[in-house]
């Protein structure tokens, strides 16, 4: 039933939208047992996708039209001949488990098109707009195709996960978004490299969003904002804007150049910290020398490797490490 | 004795097959003494497909007549005088082209066109938030609408160019408040749209507003639908004035007509529906001051399938012995004065009013559409709903209640006690298209034209009755009109929904239950187990699919759901890329027999291994077809019980994982 991943692999290079949707289901598997499997097939794609294609995080707050806009995206990248995967995480609830991955809804039309991928992701209570699965689903996309799209969830201030999983953060806002801006001035919101207006359904809507970002963003260009930022408006409902905000992004994938493997090098390190983190706390990294040690540790095994088992390793270090630390201690009535 | 009021227009919802068949149903409905026509379009013609389109397959003929050109309107007006008919169609996006195709045949027959009677419901905002048969997006959906008002109150100032339906809100799970608030803000979006384009000079708006009718709903609590109908009459009665400033008293009468539930009408004991169906029409008839113009009525059989004419004229001889028999008629108000009746009243008055401001802050009803608002609190309610049936909370007598009792001779034999259309007339359908296609003239010229008023500020009246004449069908019509205006996928109001507060023990208990079961099948899978819900075709019912879907996501599954009309093709591909563990269809149109193995077939292309469920109207015959072709479960409307339908998908998930 589960293809071998050297099978994943190879089907994966060939494009074959089978092995892409086996290997998602693989990369999402939580049970111990698969963890071997999802390394091997991380490994195995692992120089396809190091400096391959273009990953695109495409975030924002709440209904400003994000998943319109990827779908459009999508279509508009489609035209360009490029093909297209796409990630769209959505939240699960709390009490359940469950989620509705309604997203997808407004995301087909017409028949199914060979060069575009939907996956959705459930966050599974996993905070930061991700979904713990998301960093393997985008390198099994980046493995089949050109583009790979990632729909975070509606985030809030503090989820800024998405930079360290993409090449290209777009922040899409809607006209007069005051608070956006607050939350970047106050650097609560990570800083994008394209800020989308979108909703900008007519021309004088668009030209008067983009100027007003533009004079709020003059006044914040001493942290770094602003200068070198674009702000490109958009409507997902009716298509204006997309040839450019596909070409803006077009040019920032260019102008990363060179710094694009070692881009995704830091965002893989820091995929594995997070996991590491996640699994042991402050505690465990303090343990393990701080921050600063554990990414290099990390940085140091990856190559070869993959983040799973990079992660297992740690973990091994750390516990036994605690067992030592702990041992003696424990023939000490408390 | 008083002077007897005169009674209501009775109507039955009718049409099937083909036009000529159609026709025969009027002509013998009309000799039985009912007084109007009620046109049923099948859902090709309501989209705007043509009988050969791939999204036909299946639904030709089937829950209405088709009517693909000029031809066809021809034949379903055949020996019907247009002049003196009555005629109502429930057509939506394509309305202004039915209307033309009906102002071209009366054209034709040198009938004067002013005299037309009758109405096109025309109110897409519902279609959007429940009936799901619209097509182009929400602003020149409402322009096509603003076009009609703005040709009929000029050219058949009789005809009421839309009827603003808050009976599918009913039916899509609105309590009493919100079928008032939704209703009102609807009818103050079209009234505000028609303002907005400038089209009809201000002295005459008045008329415009009083050419507004509504089509509503009742429901089994029929004391309180009747304060509804009452509170209906006396908000309207405030938009008007204090809104569009109408003085006219007349012009501000609250005119509707009816159908009363039929969500409520069960698959269980159904001689049953033939009660609740009267006890319904009361709601509607009993307060003078509020009843009714017309009403039509389901069949005691509505859950079981498409009624037969004799199932109809049962209903019909309710409404006559109401009208006729009993001495309803010969008084005024009977309610007038009545402490209860008013204090209900006002309270759905008041807590509607504060609905319809609510919208109203949020944009209006387009908006609220567009955001899924709307939807979403339908679903809500529609979910709370079906919980206290379960739970037992609120009886349905034959469901949870009561459910002993001597065998009814009336369903002995189930698959006779339902129309069954004949699945030739698809073949049929096509075959005279395509003789249509070939005699006619050229009529690329007409569509330019058609095109070319669309993309303008023209009104699309004058085009459109000229494409009728010139011989362009159903599908060319909607085509053009798609490419100049797009389509639309309306949210599903499922994303957000709340989860489903379980209010008692028990439902408390086994929901619980079932999310430790499936949080076992998720250690055994290593993923949360994924539900597909799909709506292969052309039908619009989302409410199965739609509380299915939430009950899988309270109970711990992933749901995929996309909303309504997708193709077989569509959902394999679906399945495929999002590596689901089951897909559940719902379809309720009766086109499963031809859908569901087209799924079946596509999703073996797709190399998709994943188990089938079924769910809808399915008469039990095709119920063992279905499983033949490879179908692991089928539920209809008698499995009410949520709950055990979600045991139900657990296990065959650990089955097929086993
Ligand atoms: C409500 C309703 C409507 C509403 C729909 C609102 C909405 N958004 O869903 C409105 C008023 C809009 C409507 C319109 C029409 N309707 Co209607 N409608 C009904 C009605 C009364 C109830 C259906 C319903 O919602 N039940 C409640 C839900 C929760 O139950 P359910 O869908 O059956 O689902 C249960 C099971 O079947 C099962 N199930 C269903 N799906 C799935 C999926 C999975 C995965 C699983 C596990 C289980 C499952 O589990 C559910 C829980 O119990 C039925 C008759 C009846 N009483 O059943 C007619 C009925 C379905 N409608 C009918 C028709 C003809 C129409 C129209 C086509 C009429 C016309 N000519 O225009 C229109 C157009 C709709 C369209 N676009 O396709 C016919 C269909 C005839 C046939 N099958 O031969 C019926 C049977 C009435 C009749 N006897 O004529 N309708
Ligand atoms: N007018 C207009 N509406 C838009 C546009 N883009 C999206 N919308 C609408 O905005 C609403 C939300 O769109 P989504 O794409 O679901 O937004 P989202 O950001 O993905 O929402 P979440 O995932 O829930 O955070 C929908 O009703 C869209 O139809 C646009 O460019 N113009
Ligand atoms: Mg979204």
């Amino acid at each position: 039933m589960s293809a071998a991943p050297e099978t994943l692999a190879a089907g994966l290079l060939q494009r074959d939208r089978r092995a892409v949707a086996q290997a998602l289901n693989l990369v999402e598997d939580a049970r111990p047992a698969a963890r071997g499997r999802i390394a091997a097939l991380l490994r195995l794609v692992r120089d396809d996708v190091a400096e391959a294609g273009h990953v695109v995080g495409v975030t924002g707050p709440p209904g400003v039209g994000k998943s319109t806009l990827s779908a459009a995206l999508a279509r508009s990248l489609r035209r360009r001949g490029q093909r297209v995967g796409l990630v769209a995480v959505d939240p699960s609830s709390l009490a359940s488990g469950g989620s509705l991955l309604g997203d997808r809804a407004r995301m087909g039309d017409g028949e199914p098109d060979p060069g575009l991928f939907i996956r959705s992701l459930a966050t599974g209570g996993h905070a930061g707009g991700l979904s713990h699965a998301a960093p393997a689903a985008i390198r099994v996309l980046l493995a089949a195709y050109d583009v790979v799209l990632v729909e975070t969830t509606g985030v809030g201030q503090t989820e800024t996960e998405v930079r360290d999983v993409v090449d290209t953060v777009a922040l899409v806002v809607q006209p007069g978004s005051g608070d956006t801006l607050q939350f970047l001035k106050a650097g609560v919101m990570e800083i994008p490299d394209l800020l989308v207006v979108n909703k900008a359904d007519h021309e004088a809507l668009a030209t008067r969003a983009v100027s007003d970002l533009r004079s709020a963003l003059a006044t914040a260009e001493r942290i770094g904002l602003g200068g070198g930022l674009s702000i490109l408006a958009t409507s997902a409902t009716t298509g204006r804007g997309f040839e450019d905000l596909a070409a803006a992004l077009a040019a920032h994938r260019a102008s990363l150049g060179d710094s694009l493997a070692a881009r995704r090098r830091a965002g893989e390190v820091a995929w594995a910290a997070a996991r590491f983190t996640a699994r042991h706390g402050s505690h465990g990294v303090a343990r393990l020398g701080g921050d600063d040690a554990l990414r290099a540790r990390i940085a140091d095994a990856l190559p070869g490797s993959a983040v799973p088992l990079v992660v297992d390793a740690l973990s091994t270090l750390f516990l036994e490490d605690l067992s030592r630390a702990i041992a003696p201690k424990a023939e000490t009535p408390s | 004795m008083s002077e007897r009021d005169r009674p209501w227009i009775m109507r039955t919802y009718a049409g099937h097959s083909t036009a000529r068949a159609s026709n025969a149903l009027y002509r013998t409905n009309l000799a039985k003494g009912q007084t109007g026509l009620s046109v049923a379009f099948d859902l090709p013609t309501q989209t705007g497909y043509d009988a050969d389109h791939l999204l036909a397959r299946g639904e030709v003929g089937k829950v209405g007549v088709p009517i693909s050109h000029l031809g066809d309107m021809r034949t379903l007006m055949d020996r019907l005088p247009v002049e003196q008919m009555n005629t109502s169609m429930t057509i939506n996006a394509t309305a202004a082209w039915l209307l033309s195709l009906y102002v071209a045949l009366a054209e034709e027959q040198s009938a004067a066109v002013a005299m037309l009677r009758g109405t096109t419901q025309n109110d897409i905002v519902k279609e959007y938030l429940s009936r799901g048969t619209y097509v182009f997006p929400p602003a020149p959906s409402l322009r096509l609408i603003t076009d009609m008002i703005g040709f009929t109150v000029e050219r058949v100032p009789k005809w009421n160019p839309i009827n603003i339906c808050s009976y599918h809100l009913q039916e899509a799970g609105a309590t009493p408040v919100q079928e008032l608030a939704y209703a009102l803000v609807t009818a103050i979006g079209v009234l505000d749209a028609v303002k907005e384009a400038g089209k009809v000079p201000a002295e005459r708006f008045p008329k415009v507003v009083g050419r507004i009718s509504f089509f509503v709903n009742a429901g089994i609590r029929f004391v309180e639908e009747m304060c509804k109908m009452r509170a209906f009459v006396a908000l309207w009665d405030r938009i008007c004035r204090e809104r569009y400033g109408v003085e006219d008293p007349k012009l501000r009468r609250f005119r509707y007509g009816m159908q009363v539930n039929s969500l409520g009408l069960t698959e269980q004991q159904p001689e049953n529906n033939i009660l609740r169906i009267v006890l319904e029409m009361l709601a509607v008839t009993l307060s003078k001051d509020s009843r009714a113009r017309a009403i039509q009525l389901p069949a005691w059989n509505e859950a079981l399938g498409l009624p037969r004419p004799w199932d109809q004229q049962w209903s019909l001889r309710a409404q006559q012995i109401l009208a006729y028999e009993t001495d309803l008629l010969e008084y005024g108000d009977l309610f007038a004065g009545s402490v209860e009746v008013q204090k209900k009243q006002r309270a759905l008055e008041e807590e509607a009013w504060a609905e319809v401001e609510r919208v109203l802050a949020e944009g209006g009803a387009v908006a609220a559409v567009e955001s899924g608002s709307i939807k979403q609190r339908l679903v809500e309610s529609n979910a709370a709903r079906l919980r206290r049936i379960e739970a037992g909370q609120q009886v349905v007598v034959g469901v949870n209640k009561y459910l002993e009792g001597a065998p009814s001779p009336l369903v002995a034999d189930l698959d006779e006690a339902i129309l069954v259309v004949d699945p030739k007339v698809e073949a049929e359908q096509v075959a005279s298209l395509a003789r249509w296609r070939e005699t006619r003239g050229d009529v690329h010229a007409a569509l330019d034209a058609l095109r070319e008023a669309a993309a303008g500020d023209a009104n699309v009246m004058p085009a459109s009755i000229a494409a009728a004449k010139a011989g362009v069908t159903t599908g060319e019509w909607a085509g053009a009109l798609r490419e100049v205006f797009g389509e639309y996928r309306a949210p599903t109001g499922i994303a957000a929904s709340a989860p489903l507060t379980p209010s008692v023990e028990s439902a408390e208990g086994e929901t619980a239950r079932i999310r430790r079961a499936r949080g076992g099948l998720t250690k055994k899978l290593g993923r949360r187990p994924r539900l597909l819900v799909g709506k292969p075709g052309l039908d619009g019912h989302s409410n199965g699919a739609e509380q299915i879907a939430l009950k899988a996501r309270d109970v711990g599954f992933d749901v995929v759901y996309e909303g309504i009309r997708l193709t077989p093709a569509q959902i394999a591909s679906s399945a495929l890329e999002e590596g689901v563990h089951l897909i559940g269809l719902s379809i309720l149109s009766g086109s499963h027999a031809a859908l569901v193995p087209e799924v079946l077939e596509a999703l073996k292309d797709a190399g998709v291994e994943a188990p089938v469920v079924v769910g809808g109207i399915i008469p039990d015959a095709d119920a063992g077809r279905l499983r033949d072709a490879g179908v692991a479960r089928v539920y209809t409307p008698k499995d009410f019980e949520l709950d055990r339908i979600m045991s139900d998908l657990a296990e065959l998930v650990a089955e097929a994982s086993a």
